[in-house]
């Protein structure tokens, strides 16, 4: 349970003076809390409730429209199946069973060792590719059940390399200063590992 | 009329034939026949208008449309051709057809009930709302017999509590956002929303976070389905059991209310919409005060002193019970005693706040008229003087609150002492673009809606207000305390470019000295666009202003000077000179003067800001009579004889509101025991003492405040009947009475005694939920008048090195007190904040009476 640090503090400010209206930065500031705990914490939703000046009960009205914001720890790595139509035919059942049995959970919770959690979602639109998978949104077609242990076993030892979830992107959106709403430049000491290095900098 | 007759000679003129007045409106048609309508009227509302009722779940009438429900679709043609629309979220256009009552518009709403339905759990049986409920009404009216839908409900843990007097059943609810627009649009606390839209939508709140709205009560009011439910009333009746009585709630608002019972039982009330006052609204803690009214501590008899046998005896320890013509014949004694002794003014009243119009006003004639003393006082020295009062020019609510207003605040904050009036100051400004000026100590609960919150320290208030208004002898260039010259000259920008001012006066603080309030309405009284509301917290304290209950005022807005010898004809006879105010009565009760007091339902040990003055006098006084439905600390610690009141509810008569509005209040239930009403008490004495006043029912009173009231001219008892949204005093003048104060007759205030500096200014403000009398009684909010503690700004807080939790010792140079901290960034910096009449902690043992303001030193212990 965690408010944002300060680090992402100075972002959050970065992104409320994108706006006009404050509540407008809801979504953005809650993207943000969940890059950083890889789901939606009461506390951070508290805490963009300050900042963007409105109840907590708005923030999390908001929040628990969106599926993609999680509101209790998921795994770094959120594996959503499909069972569409195509994915079913295609032996769907057969290769969540195949997971759930594997990694010794069911849909919906997450391993021991916090890594993975699996889910079952509808069609993701690939079904020429059936049966397909998202890991945290990025998609693995034509998976078989071997190929489905290869890709937990490359993404546990670090050999599939897929951002942790929660993570947005890798680079963020830089307002050029002439066009911003007067948002504050991040000190390089203070900013999150993936942040860019300024320009020209050694 | 001259200038309508001048107009058609005009016309006459230059046409031959006048031309028929258009009609208002434009044409529209319902269910074919055509009708004529404002345009831009919501469509739901015109075709009720014209006899053709919609069913509806989500409209209301004070709230915005939002189309949730679509339970009111008809069909409407706009030109393209008929089609299936919400008529709530239409509106009435020229040439419009409407149909409410065809095949296709009654397919709609048969599917729209089975849709609304379907996850419905229909435990009407068991549920609060059978028998008045929306759901169960329109599905008879418009819905299928039966429902197709075979599989599972949702299902969710019933009924979870939101709040500490309201319970959610999301079984039971239709998703109709009545009770989140309220909570948003009409309270401004969105503590509720809706959660997990989609398949699962459903009302909470954010998890450990409760709906805590002083105004949570009207959501159950409102919700159409019984979703929401009130805890007070769970289970307590059927509908159908329930009589009821339209009447008046005795608050400074005069807000309009419905009394339920059953079997003599009071169960609930129910705001009224009027479109004067409170819009159907109501504050939790007058919803939930028939509690009171319940209570088994009411007094059903009289009591006097008497020892622990029951057996009575001037000095006993205990209160026992005896009968009417016993306690009365008591009473009667004293007065004949301290009359030969020393004469009518030994004899003083405190109260009357509590009473009815027609009771304030037999105790005015009781006193002045029958007994002949003047020391006669309805406020605790927390207030404002009544001559005050009485002078300042009126405004209604309406016309505050009307687009192109401008409103200042210098009184206590609306949200906590009056309730509806912050509902209608906050639509006003959200809504209707008034503008809110606040000249307050801390912020308020309608900061966030002001245009200017400036925070004025205490003391500082009257310069202020003086420099603004462009008083002469003011100017704008320094600033004065923490208001520097910047907004000084913001603010008069402002007062000086509004075309219409109204001023809410009352006080912020009972740390300072009332002068310094006077003095800044007597900055704003010399402009020439500016009305008043007095922003007074007590019941019925305008009426008691209005009736005279307080010295040197008569009934109807007049003083002893202007009116004594009209009085004198009427009543036999007046006090001779002004009397004492309630400070005066103490202070004479505590030096041997008073030798009769009488407690109108005040309790001075609680309520005046000296306790220790007021422990003095409840001792010294001879004989201490209480009349009041309960028995108050100070009854407890000093009375004599103790005489039982009727309550609200139990008693007719009428109030008068902040306005100056005059409605009705009816009773609903027989008093408990033998309590009796309060102008019946005052009759019954004036009767003993041998000057029978004449009156012998409250229609028969309030027809002599017709008769002789400078204010209340043709305000008789019927037309105070006939008008249930009630009557702005006055009505009409009749030159042949007294005039009225004005004003112009205020001489200056009476200067507060000079000070000397310590470090934080005190600020003695109020809550919704204190230990009053009244919400103590309250089971469903006795408990929510939070543990007293020292509110201050973060920034003091750091400076102090103390956070909140801090434990720290208040003193001034009185005495000094020990209390917890708590860290409140609404608080001015350079100010500490202690609300009165809190649990563990009473401040004002360090306030001295007759100094401007009270500076207090903080230390940690
Ligand atoms: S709880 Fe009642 S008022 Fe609130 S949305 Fe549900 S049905 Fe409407
Ligand atoms: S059904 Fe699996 S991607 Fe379409
Ligand atoms: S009343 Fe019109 S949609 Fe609900």
């Amino acid at each position: 349970m965690s408010r944002l640090s300060e680090a992402n503090l100075r972002i959050a400010h970065d992104i409320l003076s994108r706006y006009p209206k404050k509540k407008s930065a809801t979504i953005p500031l809650l993207h943000l809390a969940q890059e950083q705990d890889g789901y939606v914490t009461d506390d951070a939703m508290e805490h963009i409730a300050e900042l963007v000046e409105v109840t907590p009960a708005e923030v999390l009205g908001t929040c628990s429209f969106y599926e993609m914001f999680k509101r209790a720890p998921v795994g770094d790595y959120r594996i959503n199946i499909c069972h569409g139509i195509a994915c079913h035919l295609l032996g769907a059942d057969d290769l969540i069973h195949h997971a759930e049995e594997t990694l010794g959970v069911r849909q919906g919770t997450v391993t021991d060792d916090g890594k993975i959690s699996i889910e079952g979602v509808e069609c993701i639109a690939a079904c020429t590719e059936a049966p397909c998978l998202q890991v945290n949104y990025r998609y693995m077609n034509n998976v078989s059940n071997e190929g489905f242990d290869v890709l937990v076993k490359g993404l546990r030892d670090g050999t599939v390399s897929v951002p942790k979830h929660g993570t947005l992107a890798l680079t963020r959106q830089q307002i050029p200063e002439d066009k911003a709403a007067g948002n504050a430049w991040v000190e390089p000491d203070d900013a999150p590992a993936w942040w860019p290095e300024p320009e020209g900098d050694a | 009329m001259s200038i309508d007759a001048t107009e058609s000679d005009a016309e006459g003129v230059e046409v031959a034939e006048p031309e028929p007045e258009p009609e208002p409106g434009v044409p529209f048609t319902v269910n074919g026949v055509e009708y004529r309508a404002e345009p831009g009227r919501n469509l739901i509302d015109a075709c009720e208008d014209v006899g053709a009722y919609i069913p509806r779940f989500c409209y209301h009438p004070r709230m915005k449309p939002v189309g949730m429900c679509r339970m009111c679709l008809v069909e409407v043609d706009t030109g393209r051709g008929m089609g299936l629309q919400p008529s709530c979220m239409l509106t009435v256009s020229e040439g419009m057809v409407v149909d409410t009552e065809s095949e296709v518009t009654k397919k709609a709403q048969d599917g729209v009930l089975e849709l609304l339905l379907i996850n419905h759990p229909l435990d009407c049986p068991v549920c609060d709302k059978g028998g008045e409920c929306p759901l169960q009404d329109q599905t008879m009216s418009y819905g299928p017999g039966e429902s197709r839908f075979v599989e599972e409900k949702r299902h969710y843990e019933k009924p979870i509590p939101i709040s500490d007097t309201v319970y959610l059943d999301r079984e039971r609810c239709i998703l109709c956002d009545r009770c989140t627009r309220f909570a948003k649009e009409v309270a401004g606390d969105p503590l509720i929303h809706f959660m997990d839209r989609g398949n699962q939508t459903q009302v909470n709140t954010f998890p450990d976070d409760p709906f805590s709205s002083y105004f949570s009560g009207n959501t159950v009011q409102i919700c159409p389905v019984g979703a929401l439910t009130a805890k007070p009333y769970r289970f307590k009746a059927r509908p159908w059991d329930l009589n009821e009585i339209e009447t008046t709630y005795p608050n400074p608002m005069g807000d309009r209310v419905t009394i339920q019972s059953s079997r003599n039982e009071v169960l609930r009330y129910l705001g009224v919409d009027s479109d004067a006052v409170n819009w159907s609204w109501l504050a939790d803690r007058d919803r939930f005060s028939f509690e009171a009214t319940m209570h088994d501590e009411r007094l059903t008899t009289p009591l006097v002193r008497g020892d622990g046998l029951g057996n009575a005896s001037a000095d006993g320890d205990e209160l026992v019970a005896t009968s009417w013509s016993a306690a009365l014949a008591r009473v009667v004694e004293a007065l004949e005693d301290a009359n030969n002794n020393a004469g009518p003014s030994s004899v003083a009243v405190i109260g009357g706040a509590r009473l009815t119009n027609e009771a304030q006003y037999a105790w005015a004639r009781l006193a002045k008229g029958v007994i002949g003393t003047d020391n006669v006082d309805a406020q605790l020295a927390d207030g404002l003087p009544g001559d005050v009062v009485a002078s300042l020019p009126r405004t209604t609510i309406a016309d505050a609150c009307a687009p192109g207003g401008t409103v200042v605040l210098l009184s206590g904050d609306p949200k906590e002492e009056l309730g509806t009036l912050y509902l209608r100051l906050r639509h006003a400004c959200v809504e209707d673009g008034v503008k809110l000026i606040e000249l307050t100590p801390n912020e308020t609960g309608l900061t966030r809606y002001a245009s200017q919150s400036i925070r004025v320290r205490p003391g500082d208030i009257g310069a202020v207000a003086a420099a603004i208004t462009g008083a002469e002898g003011a100017n704008l260039d320094k600033a004065i305390g923490a208001v520097t010259v910047k907004e000084l000259e913001a603010l008069a920008a402002a007062v000086s470019g509004s075309d219409r001012i109204t001023v809410i006066a009352g006080r912020t603080s009972m740390a300072d000295h009332a002068a310094l309030t006077v003095e800044a309405i007597n900055a704003f009284a010399a402009l020439d666009n500016t009305a008043f509301l007095p922003g007074l917290r007590r019941g019925n304290i305008n009426g008691a202003i209005d009736m005279g209950l307080s010295p040197e005022l008569l009934p109807g807005r007049t003083s002893l000077g202007a009116a004594g010898a009209w009085y004198r004809e009427h009543w036999g006879q007046v006090p001779g000179q002004a009397g004492l105010d309630t400070t005066g009565i103490l202070g004479a009760a505590a030096t041997g003067r008073i030798a009769v007091l009488f407690l109108l339902g005040a309790d001075p040990l609680t309520d005046f800001p000296d306790p220790e003055l007021a422990r003095q006098a409840l001792d010294r006084a001879d004989v201490v009579i209480a009349i009041d439905p309960f028995i108050n600390a100070s009854a407890a610690a000093a009375a004599d004889v103790v005489l039982p009141a009727a309550a609200f509810g139990e008693v007719d008569g009428s109030h008068t509101n902040l306005e100056g509005r005059i409605s009705p209040i009816r009773q609903k239930v027989t008093p408990p025991g033998t309590a009796r009403p309060d102008w019946m008490i005052a009759a019954e004495l004036a009767m003993r003492l041998g000057k029978d006043m004449g009156f012998v029912s409250v229609e028969e009173i309030a027809d002599e405040i017709a008769a002789v009231s400078p204010l209340h001219a043709e305000a008789d008892a019927a037309a105070i009947d006939a008008a249930p949204d009630g009557l702005v005093m006055p009505l009409t003048e009749d030159p042949s009475r007294p005039t009225r104060f004005a004003w112009s007759d205020l001489g200056a205030p009476d200067e507060p005694a000079s000070y000397d500096s310590y470090s934080y200014r005190l600020v003695v403000d109020r809550t919704m939920y204190d230990m009053g009398t009244q919400t103590a009684h309250c089971q469903s909010i006795d408990q929510l008048a939070a543990d007293g503690v020292v509110r201050i700004n973060s920034h003091e807080a750091s400076r102090l090195g103390i956070g909140g939790g801090a434990r720290v010792r208040l003193s001034s140079k009185r005495a000094s007190v020990e209390c917890n901290v708590s860290v409140d960034d609404r608080i001015a910096r350079g100010t500490a904040a202690v609300a009165h009449n809190h649990p563990g902690l009473d401040v004002r043992s360090l306030i001295e009476m007759g100094d401007p303001v009270t500076d207090v030193r903080i230390e940690t212990v």
